[in-house]
C-alpha cells in the first residue's frame, strides 16, 4: 500500500441482491472515517452507499453469465484525495455510452441506475479487462 | 420485507419497517400493492419514516404502485421522507410527480 494510500478494501460476494445492503453500507461506513472530508459526510455516505448498490444490481443483472457461483467482486480505494469504487463482473456486460439519459418527464419505472451514479460520482468508466469487465467510479474527497 | 399495515377510514396506512428499499426487497412490496389493489382497495399512505435508503429500484417499485393505483382512480402518497430519501425524489424529478406529506397527520387530512 503507498504512503498516500489511505483506505484499501476488496470484497467478494455471490451475485444475489441479498448482498446488496452488506455491499453498500460499507460505503457508508467508510464515509464516516473521513474526518478530513470537507463535504457533508452524510450525504457522502449516502452516494456511496448508491453507487455501490446500483453497480452490483447493474453487475447482477447485466454481468451474470447464469452460472452457480457467479460473483461480483468490488473494490474500494482511497488515494490522494481521490475515491474510487471498482465492481467487477464477469458477464457480457454492456455499453456504457449507449445507455440513455432518462427522459425524467416520463414515468417508467426502470432506467435511473446509471444516471444516479453518473450524478452523484464525478467520473463513471465501464471496461473489459483480463479480471472482467469493471464498472469504475471515481469521486475527488478534495 | 416487514410491512405493517392500519386501515384509517377508506385508507389504508403501509408502514415500511425496513432500513432500505432497494432491488433485493423491493419486489415485494411492487407485488403486496398489488394484491391489495386486486381486493379493491384503492387509497394509500406509504409512511416511509422507517426507511433511510432508497435505491433506483425502489424508487421504480414506488412508481408503479403510484400508477397502479392512479389508473383505478385511487390515492397512493408518501410521507416521512428522510431528507436523504428525499434529495433521491428531487435528483430524479419525482417529488413532482408523488404526493408527498411532510407527516402523517398531514397526510390524512389532506384529501
Amino acid at each position: 500500500m503507498g504512503e498516500k494510500t489511505l483506505i484499501n478494501l476488496e470484497i467478494v460476494v455471490p451475485n444475489e441482491t441479498r448482498y446488496l445492503g452488506l455491499i453498500g453500507n460499507i460505503g457508508e461506513e467508510v464515509a464516516r472515517f473521513l474526518d478530513t472530508y470537507a463535504g457533508d459526510r452524510e450525504s457522502l455516505g449516502y452516494h456511496l452507499n448508491l453507487a455501490l448498490t446500483e453497480a452490483m444490481v447493474n453487475a447482477i443483472h447485466y454481468g451474470t453469465r447464469g452460472e452457480a457461483g457467479d460473483t461480483v467482486r468490488v473494490t474500494l480505494r482511497i488515494e490522494d484525495n481521490q475515491l474510487c469504487l471498482k465492481v467487477y463482473d464477469q458477464g457480457q456486460g454492456f455499453d456504457l455510452s449507449a445507455v440513455p439519459l432518462p427522459n425524467l418527464e416520463n414515468l417508467h419505472e426502470n432506467g435511473r441506475g446509471i444516471f444516479l451514479i453518473r450524478s452523484i460520482m464525478d467520473n463513471v468508466t465501464y471496461q473489459k479487462t483480463d479480471q472482467g469487465n469493471v464498472l469504475e467510479m471515481y469521486k475527488k474527497l478534495a | 420485507m416487514n410491512i405493517s399495515t392500519r386501515q384509517q377510514d377508506d385508507t389504508l396506512i403501509l408502514s415500511i419497517e425496513e432500513e432500505r428499499l432497494d432491488a433485493h426487497n423491493s419486489p415485494e412490496l411492487r407485488e403486496f400493492v398489488l394484491k391489495l389493489l386486486g381486493e379493491g382497495q384503492i387509497r394509500f399512505i406509504l409512511d416511509l419514516s422507517g426507511v433511510s435508503f432508497v435505491d433506483s429500484s425502489g424508487l421504480g417499485v414506488l412508481l408503479s404502485g403510484y400508477k397502479n393505483v392512479n389508473l383505478q382512480s385511487g390515492r397512493f402518497c408518501l410521507t416521512g421522507l428522510h431528507p436523504r430519501v428525499q434529495a433521491m425524489f428531487e435528483l430524479t424529478r419525482l417529488d413532482q410527480v408523488f404526493e408527498i406529506h411532510a407527516s402523517l397527520n398531514e397526510a390524512l387530512t389532506h384529501t
